[in-house]
């Protein structure tokens, strides 16, 4: 269990990076952390010709906070936010998230951008990405461009970004006044990969209800507030609109069950906590 | 104070801080992989195949040859060129060979070995060994396996059925002749293993001129695997020499299913003429090392009114998987003695079957066989209550071996040594407060949650009887084949010449703290401390006592090891006690061993250092008042006799030691999620003498942890197609600290009389009793008949969901494409509309460049004929790329109305095969509607390493397919909207 | 740039238990292998290569992290600690370590070294760890002799001696 060859390159400023990109393309993969690509080299699942390690890039490890903004560079990793006191207060429901993500022996190296550009069905960071409507910052050699998060995911492990792009950023909505946020997930140990995870984000005018593990990509859905009428059959549709599969730790009906309950249980916490 | 040698010592019986712990805390522990290796050694990587079942039609080694940096690359004839094939433990026309020879059985099986440079390097080689298989049909469930349709394994053997025994103790028709009630219970026991954290590894060299083999293994024994492997490298037992390292990482019985590797590297060894090292890594592991057997159980027991069992009959079916592999069917045979678990039940009839399938060969495991017994048969207790209503307990109570009947004779030949079954069941109860969790129970369904209480009483044999194992065989057999019997323990205690003492044992610990307990052992009879006594446990077969018992397996090390090692102190002390005898001038009897002094009795002040005393052999041989008193070196070899042969009535005591365990389970299910939460564990052992209390915690929670493990998370599972599903840590679910609760630990002693301290084993006994305590408690708090092993909270959630209302209004959502991913096979259907007329259509999918455009990622196009046609194609998803050679082929032509596409792709990542129907119809003119049915069967590496990931990489490459197909065809039609109205029947929108 | 090149070993410096050490690699060598055959500190241990077991945990640049998700050219200048370096003195062992070996925290001791990483970390960086704080940071380490027990008990036992050593 051994990775196959690669070249490495150590980018020390975001246009070596790219510029190693713009020239690799396809076959070259950006190592920003490692935590999801190494399991995948040392199985010889992947196999690029090259990494790109940008963790020595700068520019990429910051933490902006611009207003209403939370901007996070592509160097930085998990932990860094983890351990920011004020996360919780900025933005309630990563600071929630956050811990589920692997375990600190991972977070302590991988990366919050690195999570999002895998881009994996069942991953935490994507759905909170979603969930908050945050958006995803894109640079080659050639341009930059944003992308809203429902625009990025485009499919299992699939995304919009092209050969030559990297995740320079992403960035996410502050907490907003009056608004409840709130996480919860469902996973065989802890640790795991979500069977469901739901993430909700709930204010005095609706209530939004982002599930992951069940799609091939987070989902994002607008819901009657709990309380309201109707919430019980709109969690029902949206359980049944994701089309959950069997696998082998949970069954496509108990997906929806979780949908449904679970679902509910992340809305009415995501209220008590707006009080 | 006044200590005589005749007493214990204080030693014995208490907590010390284990001797191990000092190296292994500071990083400098010596495992395997730590220890230096002769420059010049290779290292070892191992091909292994992607298949359930499949014919092996060519391999080609010569672009891994090639690569700079390998030095050989070993196929199956390779191996058999000079080796035999491993011992089968039954009379069966089968063969069990290291490596795949014409065939390919189960998933992970060997292919071929690579030896290289570095491991990294020997990996590459394994790229670029071409196999070409066919593919057979598979067969994974043991009564399935017995179908007179199924595919079978071994061809010799004319069907899957290796074994197939009647037993019969008692009078059991009778029995249920006059029985009030029968009640029956059907139990699919799935796979599990106790999955070492330390992978195999073997470091092995061959000496030409003598024709020897040198191996290090971290195997663990049993040492009667030795003879196995000399005879498969065919050569005497002298001339393969087997070690084992200082340190190994765990075992549970799993270290025991190295010893077909060893073979292997043994012979790479051979074949490159250098030292080959060959660490497992941990796919390999779980795809191939070896795990507990799956066992379909049908029981029925006779009920008197009162709930009192007269007469059980088994029928068991074996699921050994695709080799029969020493010492392979003992899974089924070790319980043998006790099949009637805690309970005095004198009639019994039992079927045992043993069956192939194509899936992992099974082997030792803690717990071996106990867990398949004692799931049925305490599920069992539990509905004989539950049908005649009665309280469990009580027919627990009413069913128990009566306290006075010890030793007992089971009806199936086992001694049951001692207990006091009621008593240490009783005392459970009330500690454990029973009658607090039943009161709990009761308010937590008042309010409406899920709660239940789970029992379970259980026998836990230890020490094996070498011997049971040929229960297997008929008594004509057996007769023909020699008795087997016994189990042999050995230690050796050895005096340097200044006095200081070595304890030698082949008892091979992986972590149970041999080392210190017999340094307790030994310095108690020799009056000295612990700490100076020196204890080695690794194994050299050329230099040390051993014997087919030795290795540590059976919980046999506190019952028998340290006992041949109390009884070669012994004698060694009184040969000392002799020598000292004459210098203190008194008679050896009144000699005292006590605070590294060897005195006289009467007079302490009379004495001599022990040192002197033992260094007198060396020193000082023509002093000793006889030779006979020459007290250098000891070794002890000793066997229970009560560990006799089995008789013609198939009776057999198939183990020494008898442990009792009485367990309760309190468990409450959340609503929500269906997720088991263990409220309360209580589990009270018997385990005879605890010679280390702090161990014997460690054992118990140790083996607690594993069975919770397999009740609630661990399965060995594969597709029907014979892929192997759970092939990583993240699909393969150990237990964390997070999911593993505290038990509450009880003892009631009673010391084994058979046992020379007095100690039984006690390692395994949860993992009999645990598993279905569980099970138990959440049976009784889902108030159902049926629960199977994992417990998923999927599953369960069947019960606490209640059923799912159809998808409101309309339709379901996907009306056109109904998939279903169950296991590896996919399936779906969907119809496009295209802006074409059915002809072009149907010219497309004949023409070769025109349809291999539409394959997804498809390069080099070559046509085969008419029909047929190949290409490479380059398939990936996220960064998990690969390139498979494809082979398309059309066939029930009907121009232009349908046809059947079949196609196939094989690469390092995996193989898929799929057929679809293609229909064409006009619906209007110049506009056609392509209607779809696939079947797709999905296998490999990407199946076992990365099953979430593989379906959808599945679904969208065969979406792809058909989308570029209608883009292509319909040219400017409407390809996005097609194309996204695709993706959405294929269920990936 | 600086590009390493698939085909050569390639110079690794970096900081093990606070002294230097250095070796060559080819770009794809893991950190954990490194360590192991390379410098021949051996007592970081390897039992899944894909992160789930955290056996191969070590301390890099003041985190507990997998030594088999990592490049061994990735931690060029870093400062690395593993159990070779949590002991104050050769003759003398940690009280962390002195609290595994009191309370039975290990049996085959194949777990332990990555174990004793992330613990001596967490009570360093938070000495008032609670015992879930402590259970969850262990949920990233896979054990399979001890059921936990016992090394839960060692924690806490080191927790408490550590956090009265700071209050003295
Ligand atoms: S070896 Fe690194 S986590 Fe298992
Ligand atoms: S002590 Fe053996 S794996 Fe933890």
């Amino acid at each position: 269990m051994k990775p196959a060859r690669f070249d490495y390159v150590a980018a020390a400023s975001a246009e070596e990076a790219l510029e190693a990109l713009a020239q690799e393309g396809g076959n070259a993969r950006i190592l920003a952390g490692g935590q999801s690509l190494l399991p995948m080299l040392n199985m010889r699942l992947a196999r690029p010709t090259v990494l790109i390690d940008i963790m020595g890039v700068d520019e990429w490890r910051a933490v902006d906070r611009d207003g209403d903004v939370l901007r996070i560079g592509a160097a930085v990793r998990q932990v860094a936010l983890e351990q920011d006191p004020d996360l919780a207060r900025f933005q309630p429901l990563l600071a929630a998230a956050l811990p589920w993500v692997g375990h600190p022996q991972t977070r302590s190296r991988g990366t919050v951008c690195g999570s999002i550009a895998h881009a994996d069905p069942s991953a935490e960071l994507p759905l909170v990405l979603v969930a908050l409507g945050g958006t995803v910052h894109l640079r080659s050699r050639r341009r930059k461009r944003v992308l809203s998060a429902q625009n990025f995911f485009t499919g299992m492990m699939s995304t919009a970004r092209e050969d030559d792009e990297l995740i320079e950023a992403i960035a996410l909505p502050k907490a907003r006044t009056r608004t409840g946020y709130a996480f919860r997930e469902v996973a065989r140990r802890h640790g795991d990969f979500a069977i469901v995870a739901c993430a909700a984000v709930v204010n005095g005018v609706r209530a939004q209800l982002a599930v992951g593990g069940v799609a091939d990509r987070p989902a994002l859905c607008e819901l009657p507030a709990p309380g309201a009428a109707g919430l019980d059959e709109a969690l029902d549709d949206f359980a049944w609109s994701l089309e959950a599969r069997d696998d082998l730790h949970a069954t496509a009906r108990y997906r929806r069950e979780l949908v449904r309950r679970l679902g509910r249980t992340t809305l009415e916490e995501a209220v008590r906590c707006r009080a | 104070m006044d200590v005589t040698a005749d007493e214990p010592r204080p030693w014995l019986g208490r907590s010390l801080p284990r001797v191990e712990d000092a190296a292994l805390l500071i990083g400098r522990g010596r495992y395997i992989d730590d220890l230096g290796v002769p420059p010049g050694t290779l290292h070892a990587a191992i091909l292994r195949s992607p298949h359930g079942h499949a014919e092996i039609v060519s391999i080609d080694p010569t672009r891994a040859r090639a690569l700079p940096g390998v030095t050989a690359v070993l196929v199956g004839s390779d191996v058999q060129a000079h080796s035999a094939s491993l011992l089968v433990g039954v009379k069966a026309p089968i063969e069990c060979w290291p490596i795949a020879t014409d065939r390919v059985r189960y998933v992970g099986e060997p292919v071929a070995v690579v030896a290289a440079r570095d491991r990294y390097v020997a990996e590459d080689a394994l790229d670029l060994i071409e196999v070409a298989y066919r593919p057979l049909p598979a067969v994974i469930d043991p009564r399935a396996a017995l179908a007179p349709d199924a595919p079978v394994l071994h061809p010799g053997l004319e069907g899957n059925l290796a074994s197939d025994r009647v037993f019969r103790y008692g009078d059991p028709e009778r029995a249920f002749a006059d029985a009030a009630h029968r009640v029956a219970i059907e139990v699919d026991y799935p796979r599990s293993a106790c999955t070492p954290i330390e992978t195999y590894g073997v470091v092995a060299e061959y000496d030409p001129g003598l024709d020897a083999y040198d191996v290090l293994a971290n195997f663990q024994g049993p040492f009667s695997i030795h003879a196995v492997i000399a005879r498969a490298l065919k050569v005497p037992g002298n001339r393969l020499r087997l070690r084992t390292p200082p340190d190994s990482g765990g075992s549970f019985g799993v270290k025991q299913g190295v010893f077909p590797y060893i073979v292997l590297i043994a012979l790479a060894a051979r074949a490159t003429g250098r030292p080959v090292k060959w660490i497992e890594d941990r796919l390999e592991h779980l795809a191939a090392s070896t795990c507990a057997t799956n066992r379909f159980t049908r029981l029925e027991a006779a009920v008197a009114a009162d709930g009192r069992i007269t007469a059980l009959t088994w029928d068991q079916i074996e699921d050994c998987g695709a080799h029969l592999r020493a010492p392979e069917p003992a899974t089924l045979y070790r319980m043998h003695g006790n099949m009637t678990g805690a309970y005095d039940i004198r009639n019994v009839s039992i079927r045992n079957r043993v069956v192939l399938t194509n899936k992992m060969p099974t082997g030792l495991n803690r717990g071996f066989g106990g867990p398949q017994v004692y799931f049925p048969l305490e599920r069992l207790m539990q509905r004989i209550a539950h049908e005649l209503g009665l309280d469990p307990l009580d027919v627990i109570r009413r069913n128990l071996v009566p306290r006075g009947a010890f030793p007992y004779r089971t009806a199936s030949g086992a001694l049951l040594d001692s207990g006091d079954y009621a008593a240490a069941m009783e005392s459970a109860l009330l500690q454990g407060g029973v009658a607090e969790l039943i009161a709990r129970r009761d308010a937590a369904r008042r309010d409406g949650r899920l709660y239940g209480i789970g029992y379970a009483a259980v026998v836990e044999p230890s020490v094996s009887n070498m011997g049971y194992i040929t229960t297997v065989l008929t008594a004509a057999e057996r007769r023909k084949a020699g008795p087997k019997n016994g189990a042999q323990s050995t230690a050796t205690i050895a005096l340097d010449p200044v006095g200081s003492v070595t304890v030698h044992v082949a008892s091979v610990p992986q972590g149970q703290g041999h080392r210190t307990v017999l340094a307790q052992v030994v310095a108690d009879v020799l009056g000295l401390k612990p700490a100076e006594v020196r204890v080695v446990t690794d194994v050299d077969t050329a230099k040390d006592g051993w014997s087919i018992a030795s290795g540590n397996y059976s919980s046999r090390f506190a019952p028998a090891v340290t006992g041949a090692a109390h009884l070669a102190a012994m004698r060694l002390r009184e040969r000392l006690a002799h020598i000292a005898a004459a210098q203190l001038n008194v008679p050896a009897v009144d000699v005292v061993f006590d605070g590294g002094r060897v005195q006289a009795r009467r007079n302490r002040d009379n004495a001599l250092s022990f040192a002197r005393v033992a260094a007198a052999s060396h020193w000082a041989p023509g002093t000793l008042p006889s030779e006979a008193d020459t007290a250098i070196r000891e070794t002890v070899f000793w066997t229970p006799p009560e560990l006799t042969a089995p008789n013609d009535a198939d009776e057999i005591n198939s183990s020494l030691c008898h442990g009792f365990i009485f367990d309760i389970c309190a468990v409450e299910i959340d609503r929500v999620t269906a997720e088991v939460r263990i409220d309360r564990y209580v589990s009270m052992h018997d385990c005879g003498r605890m010679l280390h209390p702090g161990m014997v915690a460690g054992q118990v929670n140790g083996g607690f942890a594993h069975a919770l493990g397999a009740a609630l998370l661990e399965e060995h599972a594969y597709g029907p197609d014979g892929s192997l599903l759970t092939g990583t840590l993240a699909d393969y679910l150990i237990p964390t600290a997070m999911e593993v609760p505290e038990p509450l630990i009880l003892h009631h002693e009673t010391p084994s009389p058979l046992t020379p301290l007095g100690a039984k084993g006690v390692g395994e006994g949860n993992c009999m009793s645990t598993p279905v305590c569980i099970a138990n408690a959440v049976a009784d708090a889902l108030g159902v008949a049926d629960v199977s092993l994992p417990l998923l909270p999927a599953r369960l959630a069947q019960q606490v969901h209640g059923p799912e209302k159809a998808p409101r209004g309309k339709t379901p959502v996907r009306p056109a494409a109904k998939e279903a991913a169950s296991e590896r096979q996919l399936f779906g259907e969907g119809e496009a509309s295209v802006d074409a007329p059915a002809t072009t259509i149907w010219a497309m999918l004949l023409d070769p460049n025109a349809l291999m455009a539409v394959v997804p990622g498809a390069h080099a196009i070559e046509k085969v004929s008419d029909t047929c046609f190949t290409a490479e194609i380059t398939l990936g998803i996220g960064p998990v790329k690969g390139r498979y050679r494809a082979t398309m082929e059309l066939s029930d032509l009907d121009p232009p109305r349908a046809l059947t596409l079949t196609g196939s792709a094989d690469g390092a990542l995996g193989f898929g095969r799929g057929t679809g129907q293609v229909t064409l119809r006009e619906e209007a003119p110049g506009r056609t509607v392509i209607g779809y049915r696939y079947q797709a069967a999905i296998g490999g590496k990407v199946a076992s390493i990365g099953g979430r990931l593989l379906d959808g990489a599945a679904r969208v490459i065969i979406g792809q397919f058909f989308a570029s197909l209608a883009r292509q065809a319909g040219g400017g039609g409407r390809p996005a909207g097609l194309w996204a109205w695709l993706r959405r029947l294929l269920g990936f929108a | 740039m600086p590009r390493l090149s698939a085909d050569c070993r390639h110079m690794v410096s970096f900081t093990l238990n606070g002294a230097p050490v250095s070796g060559e690699a080819e770009p794809r060598m893991l950190l954990s292998d490194f360590l192991r055959y390379v410098v021949g500190a051996t007592g970081t241990h390897v039992g899944c290569e894909h992160g789930l077991c955290g056996a191969c945990t070590v301390e890099i640049d003041g985190q507990p992290g997998r030594a088999c998700l990592t490049l061994a050219v990735q931690v060029r200048g870093a400062q690395i600690r593993t159990v070779e370096g949590l002991a104050p003195a050769p003759d003398r062992l940690s009280v962390l370590q002195e609290c595994f070996r009191e309370h039975h925290g290990l049996q085959c001791g194949f777990c332990t070294p990555g174990i004793l990483v992330t613990l001596d970390a967490l009570l360093r960086d938070n000495p008032a760890a609670s015992e879930p704080e402590i259970r969850e940071a262990l949920a990233g380490h896979l054990c399979r002799c001890t059921g936990y027990v016992s090394i839960m008990r060692a924690a806490l036992a080191a927790q408490q001696r550590l956090g009265k050593k700071t209050d003295a």
